[in-house]
């Protein structure tokens, strides 16, 4: 056993340099779509375009594309985590007023819930 | 049998060494990315509660400053790529030559960066209780200014916590002490800086181009 030969996977250059135009092309892409005003889809286009920016930062700069899997399913674990944790946070944070108006109403002793409460109980001393 | 130097004796073969630091580093990695989530979701809850007011107050950054820093960081991480690429190839003076450079493209982001908080902070739009600019009509804008210093501090923080790791590798790729065979430090520092790439990568469009 030769304890010294450790081969790694060399990513060829011209890999490198196309990677980079891609994101520089990717900047320009996500600044000039910026200017256009694409209603509720602006927010959504800005984040498909860093996502793939992202991606291909992972995927070769970082090596994930090559490396044992392992770390990419750390890496998509984190992910799958923050996206769970911003996506019900959202549910929550949006749809709270609805809860709110429901809950809102006054209390009607003579509701149908408490039609069964005996007139002597606690609530109605 | 021959022992490498560098192969660490709680270790049966370097490759094992290798592929351990880099999982730990992986780790490590998926802590960051869930501080910061906690951020990007704050971020995430005050813009749906203040859309018009973070439309309106994002333009108070300047678009051109934000995208030279993107354009300088990509390019950083695309130096210190190419100092991991060297030194995988056998060629220590090449390394050290893009590790300089790399870190010379992070001066230029924090110089950057300096400029745009002394406009920031001349004008008052500052965070919370110490925001005292008068020119935006909105309800809450100190949240999107709040916001603002806290991600990209952190984020600067990162900056130079990933120059003070890069000068440390400098020095020891300048010894001579990485090789093809063995140069786990400065992959996993390159690790590091791509991250704090990938992190600008989705502050710059959330904070200067709200459409």
């Amino acid at each position: 056993m030769n304890l010294a030969n450790t081969q790694h996977h060399i990513i060829p250059l011209r890999t490198y340099f196309r990677v980079f135009i891609a994101l520089i092309i990717l900047t320009g892409v996500t600044i000039g779509v910026s200017f256009i005003d694409l209603g509720g889809f602006n927010m959504v286009t800005a984040l498909i375009i860093a996502g793939a920016k992202a991606s291909l930062v992972a995927m070769f700069f970082m090596h994930l594309l090559y490396d044992r899997k392992m770390n990419l399913a750390i890496f998509l674990t984190a992910i799958l985590f923050l996206v769970i944790f911003i996506v019900f946070t959202m549910f929550d944070t949006m749809n709270r007023d609805d809860i709110y108006r429901i809950k809102s109403g006054e209390i009607n002793p003579r509701g149908i819930i408490y039609k069964n409460i005996p007139k002597n109980g606690p609530e109605h001393q | 049998m021959s022992h490498p130097a560098y192969l660490q004796h709680h270790f049966s073969h370097p490759d094992q060494q290798y592929e351990s630091s880099k999982l730990g580093m992986w780790l490590f990695l998926l802590t960051e990315v869930l501080m910061f989530g906690g951020l990007f979701c704050a971020y995430a809850v005050f813009r749906a509660w203040h859309p018009e007011m973070f439309y309106h107050a994002h333009k108070m950054l300047d678009v051109t400053m934000g995208s030279i820093n993107t354009v300088v960081l990509i390019t950083s991480s695309l130096t210190i790529a190419l100092a991991i690429y060297s030194i995988q190839n056998n060629r220590q003076k090449d390394t050290v030559r893009y590790l300089i450079f790399t870190l010379i493209l992070a001066g230029v982001f924090l110089a950057v960066k300096y400029f745009e908080y002394m406009h920031k902070i001349h004008l008052g739009q500052l965070p919370g209780k110490y925001y005292t600019y008068a020119g935006l009509g909105d309800n809450n804008p100190h949240l999107f200014f709040s916001m603002y210093f806290i991600m990209t501090g952190l984020h600067g923080i990162h900056v130079l916590g990933g120059m003070a790791v890069i000068g440390w590798v400098i020095l020891r790729a300048r010894r001579g002490e990485f090789s093809a065979e063995y140069y786990t430090p400065v992959e996993l520092v390159g690790l590091f800086w791509h991250l704090v790439d990938l992190i600008w990568i989705f502050l710059f469009p959330l904070f200067y181009l709200i459409g």
